[in-house]
């Protein structure tokens, strides 16, 4: 990993253009700046890691096709009658 | 086309039902086509997307319009570019669910909705930038995790 030092109002370059500067330190906490093209999608890592994270735990189905379709669900949440017979 | 699958054994599809996905989904960057399955039997609010090409991977999936009153989806243009949307009518927007061994904590991704063009068979998963609906949605329950039982 490359390691840089910016200080406050400086700015790094990622390939022709892709631009991240330093907006304002506080403390712990550096505020960034970033200035990309439109196709360059940026997430805050813990995002993005946590739809990996939960794409991964959904790709594990423990109940079958059947069981699924007995599931009855209304809008937001509510139950519906199991049985209707 | 045959299809074989985990969880329905070997299957026919259309092939002209397949949907490419061209950056995969986060985590499955690789598997770019899948096939929707069960979207046309209305007794169940969950059908399936079910990788082409690889047997074992399957997602559950529901439509987050029914599961949350007031759900809208907001990403940049360029993300809807990436499958060429044009209109929002020739959208169909689908939500992944996560069904763990107790049904009761099921949960669907409201952040991070799948996205499928209908006019040409490609789709994405966006991920909103604001927190405005959760990755893990409570379905049972109205969004909040149920209370533990007692045993």
């Amino acid at each position: 990993m490359l390691v840089l030092s910016r200080k406050k109002g400086q700015s790094i370059i990622i390939g022709n253009d892709i631009e991240i500067s330093v907006i304002d330190i506080q403390g712990e906490q550096v505020r960034l700046g970033i200035n990309a093209p439109g196709n360059v999608k940026v997430y805050r890592k813990e995002v993005y890691d946590e739809i990996i994270r939960e794409n991964r735990e959904a790709s594990i189905i423990p109940v079958s096709p059947e069981q699924i379709k007995g599931i009855r669900i209304t809008m937001n949440g509510k139950p519906e009658d199991k049985e209707k017979n | 086309m045959q299809l074989n699958t985990k969880h329905f054994g070997i299957i026919e599809v259309d092939e002209k039902e397949t949907l490419y996905f061209p950056s995969g989904i986060p985590g499955f960057e690789d598997v770019r086509k899948f096939v929707l399955l069960g979207r046309q039997q209305n007794e169940s609010p969950f059908f399936w997307l079910q990788s082409v090409d690889r047997p074992e991977l399957a997602f559950v999936v529901t439509d987050p319009f029914y599961i949350k009153e007031g759900y809208y989806v907001d990403v940049d243009d360029e993300e809807a570019a990436e499958i060429q949307i044009t209109d929002p009518e020739n959208v169909l927007t689908l939500a992944i669910v996560t069904i763990p061994e107790d049904i009761r904590y099921m949960t669907v991704n409201l952040r991070a909705p799948v996205l499928i063009n209908t006019k040409n068979n490609m789709g994405k998963q966006v991920i909103m930038k604001n927190d405005t609906f959760p990755v893990k949605y409570y379905i049972m329950t109205g969004g909040s995790e149920p209370p533990a039982v007692k045993e």
